[in-house]
């Protein structure tokens, strides 16, 4: 009897135009490129150079997000980017997708957003599917079901012009997370000890799939905050199996199937799970149960600490060069350390449910003196939500910013950055040096423990405020 | 992109050090100089938080103070090279900067996938080869694409991973979306029959 499949390799399968051989990489069918202003100019270039259309427009998706700035515009509409070349290049987008009968969801746009929330909060993310994006965080979409993966501007050029990659296979990394998370513990505390117990590159060559108990009892945000960060650890991709938590997710959702194709879809989605006898190629085992709300110490996102811990007192050059540009002491505490700015926001943690949780812990409390929090709901669609139930209003009220949706100090492109030297703790994805401002120290943390640290103005254990009325 | 790729076969070389793991492309390119919509001119960017201060005068710590582009072409970096984000800035920025090939004894998938369709060659090692490398600077290295071997001078010959087909595209200067484009016949023929619902 043949060995059953894994998610992955069901979804692989259903994809392959080409087989791989031993002198050539598999042809593999993309579903759905998602296009932001980025990594995208140099690829419809190339197509441009070469005389080629895009084969399916019908099958890309395109927003603005990461050069785009989070302030209003004035009065007569006009917006200020970080520099013109930033403006140019969002431009440039509108003239490409124009060019190619692409959907561009732009300024104009209720659904424009970061690439990775707008797709699932619009139906397009789908069990199932392979979906790419120039973007490494595209692991998002995974959550969902799908194989979603970052690829490179020429790869962006490929799928415009083919639909299709050139891809080996990878191979299967099981995480298997078991247990209740404590209270006080989010997705985002679950991700960042997988990715300090595995480390940078534990899964580099592999995709994930999440399972067991903890993510089943996950809902959709929380397993794509999950997923999101899988290329933390060097995955090219993180998947969940689609369940009736995904489902009732996409219902209804205006790109999301509807009437009979609906039934059909559901019932062809729940055959995708892992079969009971699918191997992966390595499976960790996780005890949810034994996880405390998680933080970064240095400079990458495998440098991890639960933040009731010490900053672990290593000798090697890593921990050294990223102590001292962290300018913390191994052997120490990190809660406690001042707080420049709180950022809140970024694919990684920018959607409602994140939203909500931080403004419950800001709720009829006061921002620290001299902290600086700024708040950057992920899309449009997000941010109308938000201030539908006041939370835009709890945010001010609190001494915080409200900003417009985009990528902002995630990375700093578009001008969010913060000053040398200053203390970020930040609810995006990378801690690296810079990432988000020259000399700027990035604490990754979930959107409670970041509420909670802007309440004191420094690092601070979210369990401080569990239960506590403000 | 191949049509600026250009065909080779060896690159003959002594190699800088950056003796460092987990180098992200963060640091290769800053975000701050994506806002580009060319694939030119990057060098001057990269690695530009390492060479200098926020006020553009150069860093007396700069690690790459000493590199010469003329005669080292060949970079020897720490583990996980390329890790983080996916921008293909990073090897158009190592290109521009003078370097036609990376050695370390493991790479980030999309860094190692991105180089490879620039022509930017990544070499993966032992870290036994790693570390004697790291332990001597400006060494002479030869490396063969067709044979996949780098040869480290007074140390030895050693084989490296490439699949057949990127050192095919490599070598010749072939254009892996023109072999994508050689199958549309399978690709339409997928659209048409398997094609998963939208």
């Amino acid at each position: 009897m043949s060995q059953g499949l894994t998610l992955f390799e069901k979804v692989w399968r259903r994809h392959v135009v080409r087989e791989e051989t031993a002198d050539t990489p598999a042809i593999l069918y993309i579903d759905l490129q998602l296009l932001h202003e980025v990594t995208s100019p140099q690829a419809f270039d190339e197509l441009q150079r070469r005389g080629l259309k895009v084969r399916r427009p019908d099958r890309c998706l395109a927003t603005i997000d990461h050069s785009t700035p989070t302030t209003p515009p004035d009065a007569d509409g006009t917006r200020h980017y970080a520099t013109a070349q930033a403006k140019a290049q969002v431009d440039l987008l509108h003239v490409n997708c124009a060019a190619h009968g692409i959907r561009l969801h732009g300024w104009d746009s209720p659904n424009r957003g970061i690439v990775h929330v707008m797709g699932p909060e619009m139906g397009a993310t789908q069990p199932g599917m392979t979906i790419v994006c120039g973007d490494s965080h595209t692991a998002t979409h995974g959550a969902f079901g799908a194989l979603a993966f970052g690829i490179g501007t020429t790869e962006v050029g490929h799928v415009l012009a083919t639909q299709c990659l050139l891809q080996s296979k990878p191979r299967t990394l099981g995480i298997r997370i078991e247990g209740e998370l404590a209270a006080g513990v989010t997705a985002k505390d679950v991700i960042l000890h997988v990715i300090g117990a595995i480390g940078v590159d534990g899964g580099t060559g592999s995709v994930i799939e999440y399972f067991g108990s903890t993510v089943r009892a996950m809902d959709m945000e929380s397993r794509m905050t999950m997923c999101n960060m899988s290329i933390e650890c060097g995955a090219r991709a993180g998947m969940v199996a689609p369940d009736q938590v995904t489902f009732d997710f996409l219902a209804g959702r205006p790109l999301a199937p509807a009437g009979a194709a609906w039934e059909r879809a559901v019932a062809d989605w729940r055959a995708l799970a892992s079969d009971p006898d699918a191997r992966y190629d390595r499976l960790v085992e996780i005890d949810a149960t034994r996880i405390r709300p998680s933080v970064t110490w240095g400079t990458n996102p495998g440098m991890v600490i639960a933040i009731d811990g010490l900053i672990p007192d290593r000798a090697d050059a890593a921990a050294r060069d990223a102590l001292e540009y962290m300018q913390l002491r191994g052997g120490a505490r990190l809660a406690g350390e001042p707080v420049n700015v709180v950022f809140i926001g970024s694919c990684t943690n920018s959607r409602l449910g994140d939203l909500r949780a931080a403004a419950a812990l800001l709720q009829g409390r006061r921002v620290a003196a001299g902290t600086r929090v700024l708040v950057v709901p992920g899309s449009e669609a997000t941010r109308q939500a938000a201030e539908a139930e006041g939370l835009d209003r709890i945010f001010r009220d609190a001494g915080a910013e409200w900003r417009e949706p985009g990528c902002s100090m995630c990375l700093g492109m578009n001008g969010d950055t913060a000053q040398p030297g200053d203390l970020v703790v930040s609810t995006s994805n990378r801690n690296f040096k810079g990432r988000q401002g020259r000399g700027v120290r990035t604490v990754l943390a979930s959107p409670l423990t970041a509420a909670a640290s802007a309440i004191t103005g420094r690092v601070t254990d979210p369990r401080e405020f569990l239960g506590k009325k403000a | 992109m191949s049509s600026r790729q250009q065909e080779q076969s060896v690159i003959e070389s002594r190699t800088f050090n950056l003796p460092v793991d987990n180098i992200d492309t963060d640091q290769i390119i800053p975000a701050q100089f994506l806002t580009t919509t060319e694939r030119h001119g990057l060098g001057q960017y990269c690695f530009h938080s390492w060479r200098f201060h926020g006020d553009g005068s150069e860093k007396t710590s700069n690690p790459l103070r000493r590199h010469d582009p003329a005669t080292q072409q060949v970079l020897v970096a720490g583990s996980n090279f390329g890790c983080g984000s996916s921008r293909e800035h990073a090897p158009w920025a190592l290109l521009d900067f003078g370097f036609r090939a990376v050695i370390s004894s493991r790479f980030a998938d999309i860094f190692r996938s991105n180089a490879l369709k620039n022509g930017l060659l990544p070499v993966t090692v032992d870290e036994a080869v790693a570390d004697f490398l790291l332990d001597h600077p400006d060494r002479a290295v030869r490396i063969d694409i067709a044979r996949h071997t780098l040869a480290i001078e007074g140390y030895g010959e050693f084989e490296f991973p490439l699949d057949s087909f990127s050192a095919y595209c490599l070598t010749r200067g072939i254009d892996q979306l023109d072999f994508i484009l050689q199958h549309e016949d399978e690709i339409a023929s997928y659209e048409g029959t398997d094609a998963p619902r939208s």
